[in-house]
């Protein structure tokens, strides 16, 4: 690639033509799984470099870009800084705020197009900057929420994470009088990045996509990030999609699956095991796009050429599987238990107050919601969880959900630091140990079926 | 062509259609269980520990952690999380004039965001003495691991538990913080 240095120039995108949930759809339509990293580099030129990768690799891919923490936390001076110094070699994002709009515009000219939409990602509980930018340059793809991007991750007030939340998601859906579909994704289904049960993953994941369906928003994407048992994530996502059917019905939705958030394997053969495993349980369920992760990923921030290599195995292991078809609604026989306790969750919150927003609040004040070890003021911390034997997701301790008891309980007993390392290393542990067709998920045989179809890495 | 948008006035809310509601089912209400600082007998609490990460990191795992192995060495802690702020740091370290501070940061950011919290924290009289370590991810350029760790100590820290490495994980950083933090402590080394 000779030509990645951005051009002063202005940008050649028409935005009346990029629209993500569109491209999404029709690549599910043709059976083509999208998928998409997680990449963000300081520098413009390695910004475009990257996106060019993306768009050029062998698979269906839409781009990204990932902001860098001074921007997400607000700290724009910094950011700043940090671009004068050396044109943001030492971030660990592309600070879009910081960047003359010009060169953003450079960075994205002749990539973006109705067939290469980039989304935006960031993590920020105050967005305002952010949105401000990405209107300013007509980009329609960014992804959040106000509890999700505001518990984990630092110590902004939920109160005025879902004011910021609610302003950006009205100003974001007005894109629209631009003839363009602004698509917003809720990152709920990824809380903590590891051990939050699915139940809750789920429950928030549809109250950010109702929360963002409330301000005017009409195409949405839920996450839901994998976990650490591969049945349990299956049902956990059809009781996603089955409960996005029932209550997204203004919107036009898909699901985006995360690969591994946790501490990742070390070994590649770990890691792509792993990957593939993500990718079988999106061609499962049906769901329609997926972040990789990669194999630098337990080390450092990945290159350019470690996120095409994920994008490319990902596509191999879809192609290797029938097109996609979304399982009916009834083909998961009836109320799964995780389908009951997101749906105990999610009633109890709407019941509260018909805002979303409003009702989050006060379900949180409650512990009505509790994610298990966030240490935000805003959060409860009476729940706690842990794995049981066959690596299941489960609940120590409930608190004050309003959920049915649970039908499998982590073992009783006080959470120890020691405990807690078994439990956040214990799939780097079972993917590195790996071997060769060990048929680590005998626990399904046609999951381990189709593992067994998926290509290994080259 | 892309000259920022005027504000636009907000829309008023669409109205959410009605679902018949389920009940919820009722729950009692469970016991909260003890941490480990709180069952511990007051004469062996040897103070609280603050545990933070900086500014800009937003991850939490190291502090969760942190604070399981800080409370069963005897200690309270204070966790004040991910994405803390300087002034908020130092503020509640005048508070409660606490025992140590445990400083952890795994973005990246930490060498250049530590260098700056340990000048200000160190320009308060009543914190010039308190033992601060830092550890985790401190810079994203490996090779500048050696230097950074001195960095460090030169600007005021007590200790410094860097990757040297660079590439090393998360869960080598935990595994060698954990037990020098025990022995800072003064309660041994344990995992």
């Amino acid at each position: 690639m000779s030509d990645v240095a951005p051009r002063t120039v202005s940008t050649d995108v028409r935005p009346r033509e990029v629209d993500f949930g569109a491209f999404v759809r029709r690549a599910a339509d043709a059976g083509e799984l999208v998928a998409q990293p997680r990449m963000g580099f300081g520098p413009p030129g390695l910004m475009r470099a990257g996106l060019a990768a993306t768009r050029s690799a062998a698979a269906t891919t839409v781009g990204t870009l990932t902001l860098d923490s001074y921007t997400r936390v607000g700290d724009l001076a910094s950011a700043e800084r940090a671009v004068r110094a050396d044109g943001g070699a030492n971030l660990n994002g592309y600070p879009i705020v910081s960047h003359p709009a010009e060169t953003t515009a450079a960075v994205l000219a002749g990539l973006l197009n109705r067939d290469f939409p980039v989304q935006v990602r960031h993590g920020s509980a105050v967005p305002a900057d952010i949105f401000s930018a990405l209107v300013a340059l007509r980009l329609t793809a960014t992804e959040g929420g106000p509890v999700s991007y505001c518990l984990p991750y630092g110590r902004t007030p939920l109160a005025e994470s879902i004011r910021n939340w609610s302003d950006c998601a009205v100003r974001f859906a007005a894109l629209r009088e631009f003839h363009s579909e602004p698509h917003l994704e809720t990152f709920g289904g990824c809380m903590l990045g590891q051990l939050c049960p699915p139940g809750l993953l789920v429950a928030l994941s549809v109250l950010e996509a109702l929360f963002f369906q409330q301000r005017g928003l009409r195409s949405l994407s839920v996450s839901y990030a994998q976990q650490t048992n591969p049945e349990q994530d299956i049902e956990a996502v059809l009781a996603l999609r089955r409960l996005c059917q029932e209550l997204l019905s203004r919107s036009s939705w898909h699901v985006v699956i995360y690969a591994y958030m946790g501490v990742y394997p070390r070994t590649e053969r770990g890691a792509y095991r792993l990957l593939g495993e993500a990718a079988g349980l999106a061609l499962a369920t049906g769901s329609e796009r997926i972040i990789v992760k990669t194999v630098a990923e337990s080390r450092r921030i990945p290159t350019i050429a470690e996120n095409v290599a994920a994008l490319e195995y990902v596509a191999r292991a879809a192609r290797a599987r029938p097109p996609l078809r979304p399982p009916a609604d009834d083909a998961h026989g009836g109320d799964s238990a995780t389908y009951r306790e997101a749906n105990a969750l999610i009633n109890a919150v709407r019941n509260l107050h018909r805002d979303i927003g409003t009702a989050l609040l006060l379900a949180f004040r409650r512990g009505y919601l509790d994610v298990p070890y966030c240490v935000h003021p805003d959060n409860r911390g009476r729940t706690r969880s842990a794995l049981d034997g066959a690596g299941r997701l489960c609940w120590a301790d409930t608190g004050a959900l309003p959920v049915p008891p649970p039908e499998r309980r982590a073992p009783a007993g006080t959470v120890t630091s020691s405990g807690l390392l078994e439990d956040l290393f214990y799939i780097q542990r079972k993917y590195d140990a790996c071997a060769p067709e060990s048929g680590e998920i005998t626990a399904s045989p046609a999951l381990a079926e189709r593992s067994r179809r998926l290509p290994g890495p080259r | 062509m892309n000259r920022p948008m005027e504000p636009v006035p907000a829309r008023p809310m669409e109205p959410v259609p009605a679902r018949p509601m389920e009940p919820v089912p009722a729950r009692p209400m469970e016991p909260v269980p003890a941490r480990a600082a709180d069952r511990c007998p007051p004469a062996a609490r040897a103070g609280t520990v603050v545990v933070s990460s900086v500014s800009s990191d937003a991850h939490t795992w190291n502090l969760v952690f942190l604070q399981l192995l800080i409370e069963e060495l005897g200690y309270t802690v204070l966790n004040l999380g991910p994405c803390v702020p300087d002034d908020l740091l130092i503020e509640e370290c005048c508070r409660i004039d606490p025992a140590m501070v445990v400083i952890s940061s795994v973005n990246g950011h930490g060498r250049e965001e530590g260098l700056r919290l340990i000048d200000r924290l160190r320009a308060r009289p009543e914190l010039a003495d308190t033992p601060v370590v830092i550890g985790g991810k401190l810079g994203i350029d490996h090779e500048a691991a050696a230097g950074q760790t001195d960095a460090l100590l030169d600007a005021g820290f007590d200790a410094v538990f860097a990757d040297g490495r660079g590439a090393a994980d998360f869960r080598t950083m935990m595994a060698s913080m954990a037990p020098r933090a025990g022995e800072l402590a003064g309660n041994g080394g344990r995992t």
